[in-house]
C-alpha cells in the first residue's frame, strides 16, 4: 500500500518533471526539470529494487552529463521567442510522432502478453541478493562482447570530440609545461656585481651610489 | 539506564534509524562549529599567531572555545539581502542543493563495527552520486545571483569538480577491486589484521590522488580559485548574505569532514585498530572502535588546514593539467598494476 503511494506519487512528480522540460520557457529551468526527472526514476527504480541502475543512474546522468549540460545552456544567450517562430509550421509533425508514440505504447500495454499483469509476476529476490555482482556476472560473461563494443565506440566518440576540437589556429600561444618546469635560476636572473664608480674611496662620499 | 536500553529496544527500526538521524546530524553540526575554531587556531599557531582567544574559556583553558556560536549569532542577525536582479527562486534555494548532499552522505558512513545508519551494499556508489549532486548548489548560486564574478565562480567550480571526480572514482576503483565489494563497512573489514593490511600500503599512488582530489572536489586552498578572493572577490557565494552564506560555509566544512572520514574509511581501516595484531588480542588499545576513525579523521582534517596554510592557489590551467595529465594516468597505471598484483596473487586482498 505505503509502496503503492509512493510509486503514484513518484510517478506524478516525473510526468511534471518531464512536462517542465519541455514547456518550461527558460532553458536553464529545463535542465533542471530533466535533473529531476532523473531523480524521480531513480526512485522509481529503487521501488524494484534495482538500486545499482538507480544510483548509477543518478551518478552518470545527474552527476555528470547534466552538469555540463546545465554549464553550457547557462553560457548561451538563448532567444525563446524567435525558437518558437517556427512552432506552428512543424506543429503538424510533432503531432504525428505523438500519437504513432501513444499508439505504440497503447499497443503495447494493450495487449495480453505484454500488459502490466504479465511483467508483475517477477519472483522477488531474497535479502541477502546482490544486485550489483549478479549484474556484473551477467556483463562480463555473456555479455562482454557487446559491453567491449559499447567502450570501443565510447573511445572512438572522445577521439573525434577531440580532433574535432583540436583545430590549428594563428595566434595561439601555448605553454610548454616541460620547458616551464625545467627553468633554471641561471636561465632567468643574471647576479651582478657591484660597480664602484672610480676615483672614489670606499670610505668617501659617493659611498653607495649607483655607478 | 537499563530501562532506557529496553525502551529503545522496544522501539520500531524507523524510530531507531530517525534517531540516529538526528544525532549523527547534530554531531556533524556541532563539528563544523569547532571546526571552524579549529582552523582558525592552527592557522594562528602557524603564522604565529593565538588566532581567536576572547569569547569565553573552559575553566581558564582553550580561550576562544565560544567562538563558533558567537559566529553563528552573528550570522542569523544578520540581513540577507537577495540582489533584485537575480533569479530569486534559485537564490534562495542553491544553498540547501549544497547543503543536503553533505549531511545525506552520513547514512552510509560506517562509523563502528556495529553501527551504520543504512547498511546498503552500493554504498560507495551512494557516496559518488551524492557527492556529485552537491556541485549543483554551487552553479546555481552563481547562475541565479546574476553577478559576473559568482558566475565566474560558477563555472570555475564546475569545471574542476567534474575533472577531479573521474581522477576520485578511480582511485576507488582501486579500494573496490581490493575490497570485492561496494560495501563501506565490507570495505574495512577487508582491511583487517593489522597496518601492514591498510590499503595505504598497497594503494598507496591512489591513497596520494585520492587526497587531492578529495581538497579539490571541497573547493579548499590550494584550489579554491571556485571562490579565490584576489579574483574574482569571493566567486559564486559573492552575493550572498548572513545565514544563506553560512549554509554555503556549513557544507563546505561538512563535506571537509566527510572527505576525511571517507579517506580513514578506504585506506586507513577506518575504525579498525592501529595496533590489531601487534598487541595481544584482548588488549584495549587493540580494539575497534569509533575513536579511531575519530583521531584518523582527525588528523586529515587538520592536514586540509595546514595545506590551507601552506600552499599559494594554484593558477586554473595548473589544476586542469594536474586533474586531466597527472592524476588520472597515475590511477589508471596503478589500477593496472593492482590487476597484476591480483592476477600474481601478491597482497592481502588475494586470499
Amino acid at each position: 500500500m505505503f509502496v503503492q503511494l509512493l510509486f503514484y506519487g513518484f510517478s506524478a512528480i516525473l510526468i511534471a518533471a518531464a512536462l517542465g522540460v519541455i514547456v518550461a520557457r527558460n532553458p536553464v529551468y529545463s535542465a533542471l526539470s530533466l535533473v529531476l526527472a532523473f531523480f524521480t526514476s531513480a526512485a522509481l527504480w529503487l521501488l524494484i529494487e534495482a538500486e545499482f541502475l538507480a544510483i548509477v543512474l543518478v551518478l552518470v546522468y545527474v552527476g555528470a552529463v547534466m552538469v555540463l549540460f546545465l554549464f553550457v545552456v547557462m553560457m548561451l544567450d538563448i532567444n525563446v521567442e524567435e525558437i518558437k517562430r517556427g512552432f506552428t509550421r512543424y506543429a503538424w509533425l510533432g503531432w504525428l510522432v505523438s500519437t504513432v508514440v501513444i499508439a505504440q505504447m497503447a499497443a503495447v500495454y494493450g495487449l495480453r502478453n505484454f500488459g502490466v499483469d504479465a511483467s508483475i509476476t517477477v519472483a522477488r529476490s531474497p535479502a541477502d541478493h546482490s544486485n550489483t555482482r549478479e549484474l556484473g556476472e551477467v556483463l562480463y560473461t555473456q555479455y562482454v562482447y557487446p559491453f567491449e563494443l559499447a567502450a570501443v565506440l565510447l573511445l572512438v566518440a572522445i577521439v573525434a570530440a577531440i580532433a574535432l576540437t583540436m583545430r590549428r589556429r594563428p595566434g595561439l600561444k601555448p605553454q610548454d609545461v616541460a620547458k616551464q618546469v625545467a627553468v633554471r635560476r641561471q636561465d632567468r636572473v643574471r647576479l651582478v656585481k657591484g660597480v664602484r664608480a672610480e676615483g672614489v674611496s670606499p670610505e668617501g662620499e659617493g659611498r653607495g651610489e649607483a655607478p | 539506564m537499563s530501562a532506557l536500553l529496553e525502551f529503545w529496544s522496544t522501539l520500531p527500526d524507523y524510530a531507531r534509524a530517525t534517531v540516529w538521524i538526528l544525532i549523527v546530524t547534530v554531531a556533524v553540526i556541532l563539528s563544523v562549529a569547532f571546526t571552524t575554531l579549529w582552523e582558525r587556531k592552527v592557522i594562528g599557531w602557524i603564522q604565529l599567531r593565538k588566532g581567536p582567544n576572547r569569547v569565553g574559556s573552559l575553566f581558564g583553558f582553550v580561550p576562544g572555545i565560544f567562538q563558533p556560536f558567537a559566529d553563528v549569532i552573528k550570522l542569523l542577525l544578520k540581513e540577507v539581502v537577495i540582489p533584485s536582479a537575480s533569479n530569486k527562486w534559485l537564490f534562495r534555494v542553491a544553498p540547501a542543493i549544497t547543503l543536503v548532499p553533505a549531511f545525506a552522505a552520513w547514512a552510509v558512513m560506517p562509523l563502528d563495527p556495529a553501527l551504520v545508519i543504512a547498511d546498503i551494499d552500493a554504498g560507495l556508489l551512494y557516496l559518488l552520486s551524492l557527492t556529485s549532486v552537491g556541485v549543483y548548489g554551487v552553479i546555481l548560486a552563481g547562475w541565479a545571483a546574476n553577478s559576473k564574478y559568482a558566475f565566474l565562480g560558477a563555472m570555475r567550480s564546475a569545471a574542476q569538480v567534474v575533472a577531479y571526480e573521474i581522477a576520485m572514482g578511480f582511485a576507488l576503483v582501486g579500494v573496490v577491486m581490493a575490497a570485492g565489494t561496494l560495501n563501506l563497512g565490507d570495505i574495512v573489514r577487508a582491511q583487517e589484521g593489522g597496518v601492514g593490511n591498510w590499503f595505504l600500503v598497497w594503494l598507496f599512488p591512489l591513497f596520494v590522488v585520492y587526497v587531492i582530489a578529495g581538497v579539490a572536489e571541497t573547493n579548499r586552498a590550494p584550489f579554491d580559485v571556485a571562490e579565490g578572493e584576489s579574483e574574482i572577490v569571493a566567486g559564486f557565494h559573492v552575493e550572498y548574505s548572513g545565514i544563506a552564506f553560512a549554509l554555503f560555509f556549513l557544507a563546505e566544512y561538512a563535506n571537509m569532514i566527510l572527505i576525511s572520514a571517507l579517506t580513514a574509511v578506504f585506506f586507513l581501516g577506518g575504525w579498525l585498530s592501529p595496533f590489531e595484531g601487534l598487541l595481544a588480542r584482548d588488549n584495549p588499545l587493540a580494539a575497534p572502535g569509533f575513536h579511531w576513525l575519530f583521531l584518523k579523521l582527525f588528523f586529515f582534517l587538520t592536514c586540509f588546514m595546514w595545506y590551507r596554510a601552506t600552499f599559494p592557489r594554484y593558477r586554473y590551467d595548473q589544476i586542469m593539467r594536474l586533474g586531466w595529465k597527472v592524476l588520472i594516468p597515475v590511477t589508471l597505471v596503478w589500477i593496472a598494476a593492482e590487476a597484476l598484483m591480483s592476477w600474481f596473487d601478491i597482497g592481502p586482498w588475494s586470499t
